[in-house]
């Protein structure tokens, strides 16, 4: 199933522009190619996804981010990569194209201070650079800047065979590997109108759910730790642990890399697949309870988590924030209901919903999301078809080049993947939207007027990837 | 929480001993590690991990060493938080001009005598990303290596074997910089 897609004028975009400002519509990305520029919208009630082109007369289009905010960061990338010049933005900074002085933001008023951090940080993580400009102990502005991960993954795509495109892709962000894979294929997949056979859909949401979990659980872990309540932090360490261990013994591979590809699944469940994901799914329902207990309990933990970071449901909805961040503010959105892909569309399961938009609900969500993937996983193993897991690419090949797109849900959120084939049946232009450019700037809303020492805990509870963000 | 602290009482502690093929091998390089540095070293390796641009794959094995199955710190390897208290940086990452000049800032922050272990299929020559105008390509081609361990990402278990290999290269200098000093009048 492929998208409507329009090739339209400079008056339609700019109309899809105002339509974005007014809230009718949602961006679900907006990327560049050489003398193009193409926006993928999603109606805010129905939920109707398309996508839009616009040729760049002279390299210039007008500015989406002029009226929608959203897009600024997106707008830049595209002119650092392609040149495209956003009319009417009135950024003129680089974004992912490093390399002499940066402006950070001017800050005026009594008896502020400056803090830099990164790119090298105290832990091991990825790499960006926060600029905090504080009051005393408040923050009243975080300024990111990234772009510190970017490793040219789109100039590799383009002219690449599907096979090493598939491998960029499961690298774009090593946390979202089965995401972004599946992402990929499936565009690939719309792009030739080729369906993959229904135990490859089944085997492909069911790794979706064990990444799901595996992050989840490690995450739930590291705020905790972020709290210095370190037991949580070791026991959901260890079950993470067991969540990679099964992966690694039903499909080859810890993060299950490269297990996902065009046409299917590399490879179908071992003989003691079924038994072993019914034991990890038996093991987590067995200890994940009374570390949600502890995590209830702890008031002083209680006390760096409730309240911490608001996201507001206005910005939530205005960014389009996707995953556990938006629906922790209110936003009911999910890319396994809508706009929705097999198998999910044959299976029941619960998006959890909250209104708080704080540390405790983004913490809450993914608890419930936990118990969610739980459920799904042993629904998938009782519903499991049989039959063959993966069809041949090679042969669907056509004369003409030929679009496909897809949104899939990741663990962070909706991943958008557009891929457009060529003649000889290789990659001519593939764009690959992590969930985390929409929920980046958010945490630099989310952070203003929490001290600093709440950071860590802010920025744990979004999780966004400097690698997928900064392909 | 007092049933979870009272469970882990009585089931003592979750870090592996030793049974099946993977476990084993863990435990034998347990055994080497902790004679290695006792004799020959006498002391910790302080450890600063540097992503110069990964796909965060490899920090999320990095992270799994310190779980409590494989305890990282039970074999004198811990992590710091500043490369000014490392002797080692395990540098991440096919290494993007927008990061290169980060890493050699830590390279030069780190006091000496210092190693550099080169993590993953990226860090040795850039991997899939090898070949990008945005790539360096190889940890290398930066500062100098030591040691690199590879996989995409490696699991812990190599992690831990590649870092053993270190510990013996680092005891030999230090057994021969202690020859050195002897030697002098």
């Amino acid at each position: 199933m492929n998208w409507p897609h329009s090739i339209v004028g400079r008056e339609a975009w700019q109309a899809a522009a105002a339509r974005l400002q007014a809230g009718e519509l949602c961006l679900l990305g907006l990327w560049g190619e050489p003398g193009f520029v193409h926006m993928a919208l999603m109606q805010s009630t129905s939920n109707e996804c398309s996508v839009l082109s616009l040729a760049c007369e002279s390299s210039r289009y007008p500015s989406v981010g002029r009226l929608h905010a959203p897009a600024q960061r997106l707008e830049r990338a595209a002119r650092d990569l392609y040149g495209l010049e956003p009319e009417g933005l009135a950024d003129a900074r680089p974004w992912l194209r490093h390399g002499g002085a940066y402006a950070f933001l001017p800050t005026e008023g009594e008896s502020l201070h400056q803090i830099p951090v990164g790119p090298v940080h105290a832990g091991i993580i990825e790499p960006g650079h926060f600029r905090f400009t504080a009051s005393g102990e408040t923050v009243v502005r975080l300024e990111q800047r990234l772009g510190y991960a970017h490793k040219g993954v789109e100039a590799l795509m383009a002219g690449a065979s599907l096979e090493r495109a598939a491998q960029l892709a499961a690298r774009v962000s090593g946390d979202s590997t089965v995401g972004f894979s599946l992402a990929y294929a499936r565009a690939v997949e719309a792009a030739l109108a080729l369906e993959a056979p229904p135990r490859a859909h089944w085997l492909r949401a069911l790794m979706a759910e064990l990444e799901r979990l595996a992050n989840h659980l490690g995450d739930i872990g590291a705020v905790c730790n972020d709290a210095a309540l370190s037991i949580m932090h070791a026991q959901c360490g260890q079950l993470r642990e067991q969540v990679l261990r099964a992966a690694q013994a039903c499909f080859g591979h810890r993060l299950m890399m490269d297990c996902v590809v065009p046409g299917g699944v590399l490879r179908d469940l071992p003989a003691d697949g079924e038994r072993r994901l019914r034991a990890l799914v038996a093991r987590v329902r067995a200890e994940f309870p009374d570390l949600v207990e502890v995590y209830d309990n702890t008031a002083s933990l209680k006390d760096r988590t409730v309240d911490t970071g608001i996201l507001t449901p206005a910005l939530a909805r205005q960014f389009a924030a996707g995953g556990f961040v938006g629906r922790a503010s209110g936003r009911n959105f999910d890319a396994r209901r809508t706009p929705g892909y097999a198998p999910y569309d044959k299976l029941a399961f619960e998006v959890p919903v909250v209104q708080a938009g704080d540390v405790n609900a983004r913490v809450w969500i993914r608890i419930r999301e936990v118990e969610q993937s739980l459920a799904l996983i042993l629904a998938m193993l009782a519903q499991l078809p049989a039959g063959p897991v993966r069809v041949a690419v090679a042969a669907q090949f056509a004369t003409d080049a030929r679009a496909g797109v897809a949104l899939v849900e990741g663990f962070r959120g909706d991943i958008l993947a557009w891929v457009r084939i060529g003649a000889g049946g290789g990659v001519e232009r593939c764009h690959l939207r992590d969930p985390s450019w929409f929920q980046w700037p958010l945490l630099e809303a989310a952070i203003e007027g929490n001290i600093v020492a709440d950071f860590p805990l802010c920025n744990k509870s979004f999780n966004c990837s400097y690698s997928g963000h900064d392909l | 929480m007092r049933r979870l602290l009272f469970r882990n009482f009585v089931h003592g502690p979750l870090t592996e001993a030793a049974p099946a093929p993977d476990d084993a091998a863990l435990a034998e390089l347990a055994s080497r590690v902790n004679q290695a540095a006792r004799r020959r070293l006498g002391r910790t390796l302080a450890i600063r991990e540097v992503d110069a641009g990964s796909c965060n794959g490899c920090e999320l094995e990095i992270h799994a060493l310190g779980n409590v199955l494989y305890d990282l710190e039970r074999f004198g390897l811990r992590f710091v938080a500043s490369p000014r208290h490392a002797d080692v940086l395990l540098v991440t990452g096919p290494v993007t001009h927008n990061m290169r000049e980060a890493l050699e800032r830590t390279y030069q922050a780190t006091p000496d005598p210092k190693w550099v272990v080169a993590v993953g299929d990226c860090g040795r020559d850039g991997g899939m990303f090898a070949g990008s105008y945005a790539c360096v390509g190889g940890i290398s081609a930066v500062v100098p290596v030591d040691v690199h361990i590879p996989g995409c990402p490696p699991t812990p278990l190599a992690l831990l074997q590649g870092l053993l290999a270190l510990l013996e290269v680092v005891s030999a200098d230090v057994t021969q910089a202690r020859t050195d000093k002897r030697e002098e009048p």
